[in-house]
């Protein structure tokens, strides 16, 4: 269903291979210690897989969305937060590419291209305005040619690191959704600041901080897209954003079915690998098809968007993103639990994984938001 | 209801009213600190915890020691599941020796271990002997009026800090289950050392280590029960372990639901309170649904212990649903915060790190269904 071209084949193995060399030995340093993966950001950028969605004449690889997820996948196997890094840097970019006049792009996407090491991060999510979105409070008011913006943001993957921000603030606060509106926002603005990079259950190698603007100045030539049109574009970015979030859930869910298997086969109990006995096979079993059937979906919700169905691609990767994020969630935890004891110590990588697929359940619109998105778009027809 | 005496209601009541004022403040610190709170084991002592189910003059309850070892162990689990692990592990350690020791070794023990408040611990798994009990290799030879004892024990809890240890042994080449026996090995004997002291995902208030037994004599007289029927006295630990463990999970369970519930009426989204969606609603049905069916199998388990009937089958139910139950609780839990569920500012994520434990540690559930289907097949013989 999902014959992969050459292309896709070659650049899979090239990711598994940078994975296993690079990414995987550093993982559970990263977990232990809250660092946030630079290497593997300068790996990406030599790559060309920092901005696998940026388009050829912006310097970027113009990789499709099948190829970008392939991506994901195979680096979340190996580590999860590294994974996140590459999916926040999209959602930097993508508001930008969907909305930004031609001169914003010019000036924006221009300098992502090329072995760019520049990070950017998409910045909505407030104290009191998470899965309901509209309760946002920053505001942005217009004097002359800038916007003067003030508010806070919290939980923002790759907020403190993020050369390039794009902020979203109510322009207009009466006028609810038609009333946002984004901006690019470089670091070093003056009025930009950060408040804590939070300290969390799992996903550790990656950034989450508060952002606080106060009498932030922003051009108003960096407005992406017209006034009032910032929660349209928002959603368009979160539509892709699910299918990136499904990703990087298959790709924790096979590497706790890596690791499964592997003990497995080689644990003896009761004078046999446990791999002999019925209950394990079983587990194993269900693990692999859970996986397999979030891939496909994954892959699915992809490809459509890759033949330019962006509506059906966002419906298919809700879906993906509800399941392949369940699926990891059950998944691990039945990891640590073929596992056994050793599952639950920290040596065996395992328990870093059921931490950080907890995540995939919560980030870009729970699963309980994502699946009212999907239950409505069906009832709706 | 399952507090059935005035005894237990104390008891009850006395636990909740501690463990709410005493023990809930501490449990981030010890949780972060990884380390056993010290003040809780005194506390515990106080209460006269730590002995519940030693004989009466010792300590322990006049009557019901099952359930009154269940309800101390959930009152506190609903705040602290390390500092429950304490309790649990202080009866299963007590065990073999309370109910194998000979009257003179009793007499001089235990005086002592309530006199110098004196931890036990339980050395039975091994590095290759977890869910199979039989594959154990450490050998208990005879010399003389001496027992040799030599093998490596890992996950221990409080394997680096008990005064006494029940060892289980080879004592017989005959394979399997059959040919072993428990002894009472003391922390101060020669050849005895305490080795990796264990990092883990959850329960990182309790102490979990290797402890190394090179040559250890001890007299003949710490020989535990009959020789080669250690693995009868193990099973018989379980029947009261097994409940507690259940309850270990209730209280997690019931911990997490509170703050699901607080945080519920507390939030608001989308105009209302999170708890006026259906979403948060079938949330909150299904764990409390849990909770109860728990409740149910945990203090049956514990009152047909009390009763000295034959337990076993409700005591493996009562271990696996509320451990299952925990998990899935935890889980739906941090859903229900969202972000904030994520962030190690609340406790609904220490709860679900502490949960995972309860499905592994007493017998991985997988082996617990085996058991109740064993249960369940010999009353059908």
């Amino acid at each position: 269903m999902f014959q992969l071209t050459e292309e896709q084949q070659s650049v899979v193995e090239m990711v598994r291979r940078v994975a296993a060399q690079e990414i995987a030995p550093r993982a559970r340093e990263l977990d232990e210690k809250s660092l946030f993966p630079d290497h593997a950001g300068r790996i990406f950028a030599e790559l060309g897989l920092l901005n696998p969605l940026l388009p050829a004449e912006y310097g970027g690889s113009g990789m499709g969305m099948l190829t970008t997820v392939l991506v994901i996948e195979e680096v979340a196997r190996a580590c999860a937060s590294t994974a996140l890094l590459l999916i926040a840097q999209s959602d930097g970019m993508l508001p930008i590419l969907h909305g930004g006049s031609a001169e914003l792009k010019a000036r924006t996407l221009g300098r992502l291209g090329g072995g760019s090491r520049l990070l950017t991060a998409l910045a909505a999510t407030e104290p009191t305005a998470g899965s309901d979105l509209l309760a946002m409070k920053t505001r942005a008011v217009r004097r002359g040619d800038e916007y003067v913006i003030d508010g806070q943001k919290c939980f923002i993957t790759n907020g403190s690191v993020a050369d390039i921000l794009v902020v979203y603030a109510y322009t207009a606060p009466d006028r609810g959704a038609k009333g946002i509106s984004a901006f690019v926002v470089e670091k070093g603005t003056p009025g930009l600041s950060y408040g804590r990079n939070e300290s969390k259950m799992g996903m550790r190698g990656s950034v989450n901080s508060e952002l606080f603007f106060e009498g932030m100045r922003v051009p108003a030539a960096n407005r992406v897209g017209e006034e009032g049109g910032g929660f349209a574009n928002l959603l368009q970015t979160l539509s892709m954003n699910r299918t990136f979030c499904a990703a990087q859930a298959v790709g924790i869910g096979q590497g706790a079915l890596d690791a499964a298997i592997a003990h497995a086969r080689e644990r003896v109990q009761f004078g046999k690998p446990i791999a002999h006995l019925a209950v394990i096979q079983s587990m194993v079993a269900d693990m692999a098809a859970a996986v397999e059937s979030s891939r496909l979906l994954t892959r699915k919700a992809a490809a459509l968007f890759d033949q330019g169905d962006a509506r059906q691609g966002a419906l298919y990767g809700g879906m993906a993103k509800t399941l392949a994020s369940d699926t990891a969630m059950r998944v691990t935890t039945d990891a640590v639990q073929v596992l056994g004891g050793y599952g639950y110590m920290k040596d065996h990588g395992v328990e870093r994984m059921m931490r950080d697929a907890k995540l995939t359940q919560i980030y870009t619109g729970t699963n309980q938001i994502t699946r009212i998105v999907t239950g409505r778009a069906l009832l709706a027809r | 209801m399952f507090a059935r005496t005035d005894e237990l209601r104390t008891l009850r009541d006395t636990v909740r009213r501690a463990a709410r004022e005493r023990i809930a403040p501490r449990a981030r610190a010890a949780d972060a600190a990884a380390e056993l709170d010290g003040e809780v084991v005194a506390l515990c002592w106080d209460l006269g915890l730590m002995t519940l189910t030693f004989p009466a003059e010792h300590g322990g309850a006049e009557r019901d020691q099952g359930t009154a070892l269940c309800l101390a162990v959930e009152e506190i689990a609903r705040h602290c599941a390390s500092s429950a692990l304490l309790l649990i592990i202080q009866a299963v350690g007590s065990f073999p020796i309370l109910h194998g020791g000979r009257p003179e070794l009793l007499r001089r023990l235990l005086p002592r271990m309530v006199e110098n408040r004196e931890l036990a611990a339980y050395l039975v798994t091994e590095p290759s002997a977890g869910s199979d009990v039989g594959a154990i290799r450490t050998t208990a030879t005879r010399d003389g009026g001496e027992w040799v004892l030599s093998g490596t024990k890992c996950f221990a809890t409080n394997g680096a800090l008990a005064s006494v240890y029940a060892v289980l042994a080879r004592t017989s080449p005959a394979g399997g289950s059959a040919g072993l026996s428990f002894f009472l090995v003391e922390r101060g004997a020669p050849g005895l050392s305490v080795g990796k002291v264990e990092k883990k995902l959850g329960q990182r208030g309790s102490n979990t280590a290797e402890v190394i037994l090179d040559g250890v004599r001890v007299p003949a007289e710490n020989l535990l029960g009959a020789e080669g029927e250690g693995f009868l006295l193990s099973m018989k630990d379980f029947d009261m372990s097994r409940p507690a463990v259940g309850a270990q999970a209730l209280g997690i369970a019931e911990g997490a639901f509170g703050e699901m519930v607080r945080y519920a009426r507390e939030r608001r989204t989308f105009g209302k309170p999170l708890c006026e969606h259906q979403m948060i609603q079938q949330i909150i049905a299904d764990s409390a649904t849990l909770i109860e069916a728990s409740r149910g199998l945990v203090y049956g388990a514990a009152r047909l212990f009390d009763e000295g009937r034959r337990n076993t089958k409700l005591a493996s139910m009562a271990k696996v649903f509320a451990s299952d139950a925990a998990m899935k609780i935890t889980t739906d839990a941090i859903q229900v915060f969202g972000g904030y569920g994520y962030m190690q500012d609340y406790p609904v994520e220490r709860m679900f790190r502490d949960a995972k434990l309860t499905q592994i540690f007493e017998g991985a559930n997988q082996i617990q269904r085996l058991v109740i289907a064993r249960e369940i097949l010999k009353e059908a013989a």
